[in-house]
């Protein structure tokens, strides 16, 4: 089997165009703040389209799995790692390379640019040779590198490399300066004076003194005329060594192999998000491989959690919530105390559905998750209150496109919709929308306090947020699968205010 | 190139740690007067001095001999140690001069041209100390001198004064410098090492027919300036090396000037306590140390050196012989001398074991590992409770630092106290601390305490000294060998205040 890349399988997946855009529901999910974090940093590598794309085959996603597990092994992991960093500096020494002036300068950082390549080719291919391989992917490529790096077009690149080297650091040369002159010539293995007049002080040295070497400023890519005037005639003392080199650099002009600059490219996705899980795994949190579905509308997550808000919290903890789904069920309707974490749960289940679908490990100890073909959000949004009337009709309008567009494969969340509008107004439409949905068959999550919702049939799961009861003002961010009665807070907020039945009749007595 | 004037085989540290208690020791025992007795208004003596008498509680009995018997040698000839001592005086002065705007070069040439300037300062100096060994050094007969004497004659020969004076001439580079380099990353020189051609000695033929490398020559434009500072960076990447050798070679050889000032420093310091004691007539004497196992106390006309350099005259001192005890109790009158006494305990404590003479007749003592002084403190005096609280907390203090063997001097302490309170408790501290093998010195009212010891057996005795009174109710200052008395002489000082009523 012949590797054509590491992102996808075969030629078929490929994406044909890679987008720049973000798809519509990145906000509403946060979706974007995650992006942004897992690539920031990695501008170089492009990595956003990636994540812009989600995939619609179970065994694309599969074939992302087994690359991510090979990866989870941290010696491999750090291998990976080693070749970024070594192609990365590579880059930069060809773009410094580019810049350059000098001709003997300019062609030796060409030459430790393709020694930085060469180095990375070798080490990868020793590296992968060494680690246990499980994923298609990595095992192909393998294949792929192991031949590239014994073709005859690498190993005379790699010897003629390690010649130059060789030749240049044997070039050992005087300098005589005095007055505006420097006459140049070959090293005679004239004596050290430095160490001769260290020696002569020798019976005073005595502890630890100040150090006086001024450091001069100016690293490798500095160099100033009069530099390169010696250079200059440092190649006419050695004119053999540096024709060579003039013919090294015209014939290795293009000396990067394109699959192995598209792997470097393209492994970058996944060590972004390693590296970023890695974070959350540190605060102890979990990430999973979840099970794709594609028939089955079957899905759950254990102790799964908001990877944005995470994000934000940093080191205080973020709160983790089980949810499922099973047989007829389809659609969470959740409800309870504002604040108490139901936009973060809806959010936290359309990102691990989206994560999925590119392929990603997500949030939760163990998940079984759908492989949607298109996925919809519909976040109420509050600059729009000010024209009650235009944004109730502006909701249904949407409502209804995006009913035109799913599909019974699809998803749908939604956060709050027809606030605009009277109550009796909201039960309607909402009751009128729930039987749309549950006659496309579509998963869906939707945040609302109409209590009716929630029991409307065997298809719709009631979740509801909790608070602490003895302190109804401290939330505990906890969705439970429970009844949507609303009760317990009720009470323990009357209880805090003393206007329990039991606290008013003692009250009223006197 | 070492002086080893202050210890055999080491440095004298400056910046050694000082006692954790040196504060409450210098304000105890008064030891200011005795380091400005020293020092004679010179900071420097006066930081040596309090640094060697301090930190002279950690020195074996070997280093104790050592140095008593240089400042034997220095009694014996002050002027030439003065004249030591101001030579590494003015070659410190000097290259503090030449010092100050180099520093912080960031040009090699500059720090090459102001290290050559003060070696040459400083091999003045080195001559001088040549030449004071040449003439005065059979003079000096201790352990300390000889070797450092025989040191600079051995080490500071012609030969090597005529090699330096080479070197110097020829860091000057009057032919150009000549730089070897090989080319590192990027092709920009690295490894610039200075390189001094050998003198081969060849005759015209060899030099004719010699094969002539080639050689190419690049001229700066006269205009380019920009060129003119890059080819002085590429001689100093060449001379960076060595002025880096030569830079700490100044400081090396300035090291040991300032080592030899420090150490000699101590010795003026006892230089000048000898000479202003030796004008009040007051005895001094090299006392002798023992093992800090041992319990030695013995010695005449001890006098408290801070009173005498204070009242600038002679004062009386104490005859005791406290052998084989583990605890000196002193009662007795007021003002009758007690605390001057407890003080002159300490002070010939710290000079014998910085090496010095001791301010008595004779003098002989175990070496102690540790000296603690627990005086009453007067500030307090307003806040009865308080104050016991302190005393306490401070000696909570001290139990945390003391180690068997090392001496203790309580003056009036756990006096804040009803004297039940106060003997109890001091009874029970001194009691423990004598289990652990520690020397006590206990200046005291607290007559249950102090009686208490009398009746008690103990494996090395208590002695007690009493403060004594004349029948007249006057003062001779001088200690007896005495039980403690109930009364102490309040009613004296009382009656010499107040005057009589009848």
């Amino acid at each position: 089997m012949s590797f054509h890349s590491i992102l996808f399988e075969g030629t078929e997946d490929s994406i044909t165009k890679e987008t720049l855009e973000a798809p519509i529901f990145f906000i509403d999910l946060n979706l974007d703040q995650i992006i942004d974090a897992i690539t920031a940093g990695k501008q170089e590598y492009n990595l956003k389209p990636f994540f812009y794309t989600p995939l619609n085959d179970v065994d694309a996603v599969k074939y992302r799995h087994e690359i991510f597990r090979d990866l989870e092994n941290k010696k491999m992991f750090e291998d990976i790692k080693s070749f970024s960093q070594k192609m990365r500096t590579m880059r930069e020494h060809l773009a410094k390379a580019d810049k350059l002036y000098y001709k003997y300068q300019k062609e030796r950082w060409f030459l430790e640019t393709i020694e930085i390549y060469c180095d990375a080719v070798n080490c990868l291919v020793h590296d992968l040779s060494l680690a246990d391989l499980k994923s298609r992917g990595f095992m192909a490529f393998c294949e792929y590198l192991t031949d590239y790096s014994n073709s005859e077009r690498f190993r005379s690149l790699l010897a003629e490399t390690k010649k130059l080297f060789d030749d240049l650091s044997s070039v050992k040369y005087c300098m005589l300066i005095k007055d505006g002159s420097i006459k140049v010539r070959k090293y005679e293995s004239e004596i050290d004076y430095s160490a001769t007049v260290e020696e002569t002080f020798e019976k005073f040295k005595h502890g630890a003194v100040k150090d006086y070497r001024v450091q001069f400023f100016g690293g490798p890519a500095d160099m100033n005329h009069v530099e390169a005037a010696v250079l200059d005639l440092v190649a006419k003392l050695y004119p053999d060594i540096f024709l060579y080199l003039d013919n090294y650099c015209v014939k290795n002009s293009s000396y990067l192999d394109e699959t192995i600059g598209f792997f470097d490219r393209e492994i970058e996705f996944y060590v972004a998000y390693l590296e970023f899980t890695a974070i959350f795994k540190r605060g102890g949190l979990q990430f999973c491989y979840p099970q794709i579905v594609s028939k089955s509308k079957e899905v759950y997550d254990c102790e799964g959690f908001d990877l944005a808000l995470a994000y934000k919290l940093e080191k205080s903890s973020v709160v983790c919530n089980d949810f499922y789904l099973k047989d007829k069920e389809r659609i969470f309707v959740v409800s309870g105390p504002n604040q108490g974490g139901k936009t973060t749960f809806a959010r936290a289940f359309g990102q691990l559905h989206y994560l999925a679908s590119v392929g990603c490990p997500v949030p939760g100890r163990e998940a079984q998750l759908f492989l949607f073909d298109r996925l919809f959000t519909h976040f109420e949004k509050e600059e729009d209150m000010k024209n009650l009337r235009g944004k109730l009709q502006d909701d249904l309008v949407r409502i209804q496109s995006i009913l035109n567009q799913a599909t019974s494969n699809s998803i749908i969340i939604m956060n709050e919709i027809f606030t605009s509008t009277t109550l009796q107004d909201d039960i309607f439409l909402s009751k009128k929308l729930m039987e749309k949905i549950i006659e496309l068959d579509l998963l869906c999550v939707w945040v609302t306090f109409i209590d009716e919702l929630a029991s409307f049939g065997e298809e719709t799961v009631s979740m509801v947020s909790t608070a602490v009861p003895e302190n109804p003002a401290l939330r505990t961010y906890k969705i439970l699968r429970k009844p949507a009665d609303g009760l317990a807070y009720a009470i323990a907020i009357a209880e805090k205010y003393r206007l329990t039945y039991d606290s008013l009749k003692e009250r009223i007595k006197s | 190139m070492k002086a080893f004037l202050m210890f055999k085989d080491q440095d004298f540290d400056l910046k050694g740690k000082m006692p954790w208690n040196e504060q409450a020791l210098t304000q105890d025992l008064e030891l200011n007067t005795l380091f400005g007795a020293m020092a004679l208004g010179d900071e420097f003596l006066l930081e040596v001095a309090k640094k060697a008498v301090l930190s002279g509680l950690n020195n074996d009995l070997t280093t104790i001999l050592y140095r008593q018997n240089i400042l034997k040698d220095c009694l014996k000839n002050p002027s030439v140690v003065r004249d030591i001592y101001d030579i590494a005086m003015e070659a410190i002065g000097s290259e503090k001069k030449a010092y100050f705007f180099t520093y912080f070069s960031k040009y090699p040439g500059a720090i090459l041209s102001r290290s050559i300037e003060v070696l040459q300062m400083f091999v003045g100096m080195l001559k001088k100390l040549r030449n004071i060994a040449d003439e005065h050094a059979d003079k000096f007969e201790s352990e300390g001198f000889m070797p450092f004497f025989a040191m600079l004659r051995r080490e500071l020969g012609e030969e090597y004064f005529s090699s330096i004076q080479n070197h110097l001439r020829e860091l000057k580079f009057r032919d150009g410098v000549l730089i070897s380099a090989e080319l590192g990353k990027g092709n920009k020189g690295i490894n610039y090492i200075l390189r001094k051609s050998q003198d081969k000695k060849q005759s015209w033929i060899e030099r004719i027919f010699a094969k002539k490398p080639p050689v190419y020559t690049f001229n700066l434009h006269p205009r380019d300036e920009n060129g003119a500072r890059a080819l002085s960076e590429l001689r100093d990447r060449g001379i960076n090396l060595v002025a880096n050798a030569l830079a700490q070679s100044t400081d090396h050889i300035l090291s040991f000037f300032s080592m030899l000032r420090t150490e000699l420093a101590f010795y003026v310091g006892c230089l000048n306590l000898h000479e202003q004691l030796a004008q009040m007539k007051e005895p001094m004497s090299f006392p002798l140390p023992v093992a800090s196992t041992e319990r030695r106390h013995s010695f005449t006309d001890l006098y408290d050196v801070c009173l005498a350099l204070t009242m600038k005259q002679k004062i009386v001192g104490n005859d005791v012989n406290a052998d084989n005890k583990d605890l000196v109790i002193i009662t007795g009158a007021n003002q009758g001398g007690k605390s001057t006494f407890l003080r002159s305990i300490g002070l010939s404590q710290l000079m014998m074991q910085c090496g010095m003479f001791a301010p008595a007749q004779s003098f002989s003592s175990n070496v102690c590992d540790g000296l603690f002084t627990h005086y009453k403190r007067e500030e307090d005096t307003t806040m009865k409770s308080g104050k016991l609280d302190e005393e306490l907390s401070r000696m909570s203090d001290i139990v945390d630092k003391i180690t068997s063997n090392s001496m203790v001097l309580f003056n009036e302490s756990f006096a804040a106290t009803n004297e039940r309170e106060g003997s109890e408790i001091a009874r029970q501290i001194v009691s423990a601390l004598l289990e652990n093998r520690l020397k006590v010195f206990f200046v005291t009212h607290l007559y249950k305490f102090a009686h208490g010891f009398c009746d008690k057996k103990m494996e090395n005795g208590a002695i007690f000294l009493r403060a004594e009174r004349q029948t007249d109710g006057g003062r001779t200052f001088k200690l007896i060998e005495g039980e403690p008395l109930q009364t102490s002489y309040g009613e004296d000082l009382y009656k010499r205040i107040f005057g009589t009523d009848d």
